[in-house]
Formats: C-alpha cells, sequence, structure tokens
C-alpha cells in the first residue's frame, strides 16, 4: 500500500477517534486532495505532522473542518434547476399552508438567499421557513452575513435572469466597494445552524429538501444513508433536488423518489413509478 | 501483450480541433479506456459528445459520477465540474476550486489518473493556452506513466504543450498527426 494512502488512513481514523468526526465514507480522491491541501495551508510537511496536529491542538479542528469542507458556490449555479423550481415546484408548495424547506450543505448561502428571492416573487417567502444547515461553523457565520465580491455579482446577475428572475438582481442588495451584502430581510424566515449528514438525525418535516452537490463527496453507502434521511424527513409528495451532476442509480433508497425532472435531478417523494436500481 | 490501462487527455484552447483529428485514428479495437478533459467554455458537454462522435471510431459519453469505467469507451468531463478517477476505477466528481484558473482541471484528471492506474497510464497534453496539465503530467510520470506531448510547433497555441515540456518533460513530443498512432502501438501491441 502507498504510503500517503496509509497516512491519509490514520488521518481520518485521528478526526474520528479524537474528534467523532468521521470522513471514512467519503469519496477517495476528492478527500485525498482536500488533505493535501489541508498539509499545503498549515505547511505541516507531511499528513502525519498533520495528524499530530489534529490530535494535540485543541484549537486547530475548526480549521481542518473548513479545509475539508471547501463550500464553493453561486447564487442561481445552473439557472435552469432554479427555473424549474420556479415553475414546476413552487406551484406544488403553494398548495401547503406551511411551508418547511431544508437547504443542507449551504455553504456561504448563495443557494439560501437564491431560494428566498424566488419565494418572495412567488409570493410565498412569508409562509415559508427555511432550515439551512452545513457542519462547517465558519461557512455557516458567512452565510448569515450575507456578504460576497462584487465581482461574482455580475455573474449571478446573468444567472439571476437566466433562471426567469421578476426584477434586477440589484434590488437584493446593497453595493460597497468591492463587496455585495444581500438584504437581510431575505433572511428573516431563515434559521442557520450546524448539522452534519453523516452523523445527526432528521429535524423536521420538509416539503422540500434542497442538497445539491454535496453528495458528490460520499460513497455509495454515505449516499445511500443520506438519500433515506432525506425521505423520511420529507412529506409524502415532498421534493428533492441533487446537484445537475449527481447519479442516483446506484443507490436502493433513490427508489422511494419519482422524477419530476430527471435532467435536472429534482425529484418527488412517492410519486408513481419508482426508479429502476441498476447494478 | 500491452501492459497499459488507460488513455487520459488533456487540451484547451484549439482542443476541439485536436482531438477532431487525432480521434478518427485510434484503433477501434482500442483496450483500454480514453478520459478526456478539454477545456470549451460551453455549458453544456453532450453537445461536445455529439461532436466528437463523429470523429471516433470509439462510443463517447460523459464520465458520470460513480460509474464504472469501461474499456474501449472515450469518456469527457462535464463542463463545471473536476472529473476524478478512483483507485477502483469508477469516475467520481467534485466542484472544489478551479486549479490553474479551470474546472474541470487537466490537473486533477491526471494526478488522480496517475494514482489509479500508475505504470499503465498514458497521458497526453496537447494545445491551449494556460500551463493546466504540466503538474499533473509530472505526476503521471513519476507514477511510472507514459507522457505524450503535442510537438509545440504543431499547435494551435504552444503555451500548454511548453509548459508541459518545461515542468515535466516527456517520453515523446509528436506532431498532431502522430499522436493516433503512437496511442495505437502503446495500448494494443
Ligand atoms: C460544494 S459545497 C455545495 C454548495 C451549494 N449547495 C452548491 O451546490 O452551490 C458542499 C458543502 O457541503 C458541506 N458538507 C460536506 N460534508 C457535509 C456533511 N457531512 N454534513 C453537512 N454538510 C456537509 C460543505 O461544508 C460545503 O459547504
Amino acid at each position: 500500500m502507498d504510503v500517503e494512502d496509509i497516512e491519509i488512513q490514520l488521518f481520518v481514523r485521528a478526526m474520528q477517534l479524537r474528534h467523532g468526526h468521521d470522513f471514512s465514507e467519503y469519496a477517495p480522491a476528492s478527500l485525498k486532495r482536500r488533505v493535501q491541501q489541508l498539509v499545503r495551508t498549515h505547511d505541516t510537511g507531511t499528513i502525519i505532522e498533520l495528524v499530530n496536529r489534529i490530535l494535540h491542538e485543541d484549537d486547530f479542528l475548526p480549521r481542518v473542518i473548513e479545509g475539508l469542507s471547501v463550500p464553493v458556490s453561486e447564487m442561481f449555479r445552473d439557472p435552469a434547476v432554479f427555473r424549474a423550481l420556479r415553475d414546476k415546484v413552487l406551484p406544488v408548495l403553494a398548495s401547503y399552508p406551511e411551508i418547511n424547506i431544508w437547504q443542507a450543505g449551504c455553504a456561504h448561502g448563495q443557494e439560501v438567499y437564491s431560494l428566498a428571492i424566488l419565494l418572495e416573487e412567488a409570493g410565498l417567502y412569508e409562509r415559508s421557513r427555511i432550515y439551512a444547515t452545513d457542519f462547517n461553523d465558519a461557512a455557516l457565520a458567512m452565510a448569515t452575513e450575507g456578504i460576497y465580491a462584487t465581482r461574482d455579482a455580475r455573474e449571478w446577475s446573468r444567472n439571476y435572469i437566466e433562471a426567469g428572475g421578476a426584477h434586477s438582481f440589484s434590488d437584493y442588495y446593497s453595493a460597497r466597494y468591492d463587496f455585495i451584502k444581500l438584504d437581510q430581510r431575505l433572511r428573516r424566515n431563515v434559521t442557520f445552524f450546524n448539522h452534519n449528514l453523516v452523523t445527526d438525525e432528521v429535524f423536521c418535516e420538509a416539503h422540500l429538501i434542497l442538497c445539491r452537490n454535496v453528495l458528490i463527496y460520499f460513497s455509495n453507502a454515505l449516499q445511500d444513508r443520506t438519500l433515506g434521511l432525506f425521505r423520511d424527513s420529507l412529506v409524502r409528495g415532498g421534493v428533492l433536488c441533487l446537484g445537475t451532476r449527481e447519479n442516483i442509480d446506484f443507490s436502493p433508497a433513490a427508489a422511494g423518489f419519482a422524477d419530476i425532472d430527471g435532467a435536472l435531478r429534482i425529484y418527488q417523494v412517492g410519486g408513481s413509478g419508482a426508479r429502476p436500481l441498476r447494478k | 501483450m500491452s501492459t497499459r490501462s488507460a488513455i487520459a487527455m488533456g487540451c484547451s484552447a484549439g482542443g476541439l480541433l485536436a482531438l477532431e483529428r487525432v480521434l478518427p485514428g485510434l484503433d477501434p479495437r482500442l483496450p483500454v479506456p480514453v478520459v478526456i478533459c478539454c477545456h470549451t467554455g460551453s455549458p453544456d458537454v453532450s453537445l461536445l459528445v455529439e461532436l466528437l462522435q463523429h470523429h471516433c471510431p470509439l462510443p463517447v459519453a460523459e464520465a458520470r459520477e460513480r460509474a464504472a469505467i469501461d474499456p474501449g469507451t472515450v469518456y469527457v468531463a462535464p463542463t463545471g465540474y473536476h472529473l476524478l478517477v478512483e483507485s477502483d476505477a469508477h469516475f467520481s466528481l467534485n466542484v472544489d476550486a478551479k486549479v490553474a484558473y479551470s474546472r474541470p482541471s487537466i490537473d486533477v484528471l491526471f494526478e488522480t489518473a496517475a494514482a489509479a492506474w500508475q505504470g499503465g497510464l498514458v497521458a497526453v497534453l496537447m494545445t491551449g493556452a494556460n500551463s493546466d496539465g504540466a503538474h499533473g503530467l509530472k505526476a503521471v510520470r513519476d507514477a511510472g506513466g507514459y507522457a505524450v506531448i503535442q510537438d509545440p510547433s504543431s499547435a494551435e497555441v504552444d503555451v500548454m504543450p511548453l509548459a508541459g515540456l518545461e515542468v515535466a518533460g516527456a517520453d515523446a513530443c509528436l506532431p498532431l498527426d502522430a499522436i493516433a498512432a503512437e496511442l495505437n502501438r502503446l495500448c494494443m501491441s
């Protein structure tokens, strides 16, 4: 066995035994790159030295979590998805007196604010509650602030228009030099909190779960477990939206979901037509 | 029998035309998978797949996460995601930050492919306007793999092959029209 692969296993064990964080079911190739990146960021030379710091420095853990999380996101990423949420999913949600939305793996909050804007424009915001979760506390703090680089706003403005936005994207933020700050009224019905998909349980009856580009970091087994968690959280007829390049063909739990728009990875729990399982 | 187990190819500016000239020369009985990372800037990889299929004697498909990597198939990295090779010959994707200003990044593909296939890997770096792929090619050679670089003078844009030569060096530096024959020779003999 490759020495570096042994070191990665020791890293995973140390995170588990010392801090109760389980990365053993993360997709190995991405995990390895992130651990290598941590070695460079903290200039530890070797993974073993990184493990040493994880074991002996109590305040090092948050920085390791930050390094393993990589909360890269965009507002209205894949505009076609947000257009479909607007056209096909919000009308379903509109039939409920109260709407619970779980946004799992919310990174720096870009999708939370995107969703909030969508709900505002559909007149559904007042009866909605968004639970925005991530296992990276630093990312959650940034998500709460809603401050982003101005240079990103230009692309997001294009995304917003492509997603079928009814106004101008700039109506939703104030700009100051290099930064924009999203209108904080957009988060009056948003609750941000730490939730780890590997270890934590269902906490609400959701009508919509948005979890994009998170399960791609998970092994087949962990992906399946998490889809089971989502299925248990969703009401009958509830909607699940994953990232546009995610593949649930290998998950037995996916049999509980039917396509609303398969190409955009939008599914409905308990809909007619169970998914075929491919092996 | 050849000990080669896979081919990985990277290209950027001018890459589409380059691929349209290399792929037709591949032997239809090629017993290994071919994995391509080409920065196109187009949001829809299915167009690229369709286009390349017109020029390729082997089936061309988008690389899907979790799917097995089959021999005799040409795979293309989807736009906006890094494409990684897992050591059990499955694909995975991620949306980590850009590497060498690129996502998908050739470095990411080459480095993970080198870890998975080691000396069995043949990596090809072709035309492009940035230096993505150079470090990946070095990882390929360090793992015992075979590096082919398009002769910079035959490249539409020579920045990428020049960077590859400088950082990694090559086992073969060939004009575009000689690359397919070299790949056939390496993988069929
Ligand atoms: C690439 S971001 C996706 C952001 C956004 N959903 C998007 O698609 O643009 C992945 C996020 O998943 C979070 N994450 C990874 N593993 C997690 C876990 N076990 N529990 C909760 N969140 C997790 C990371 O912290 C990161 O913020």
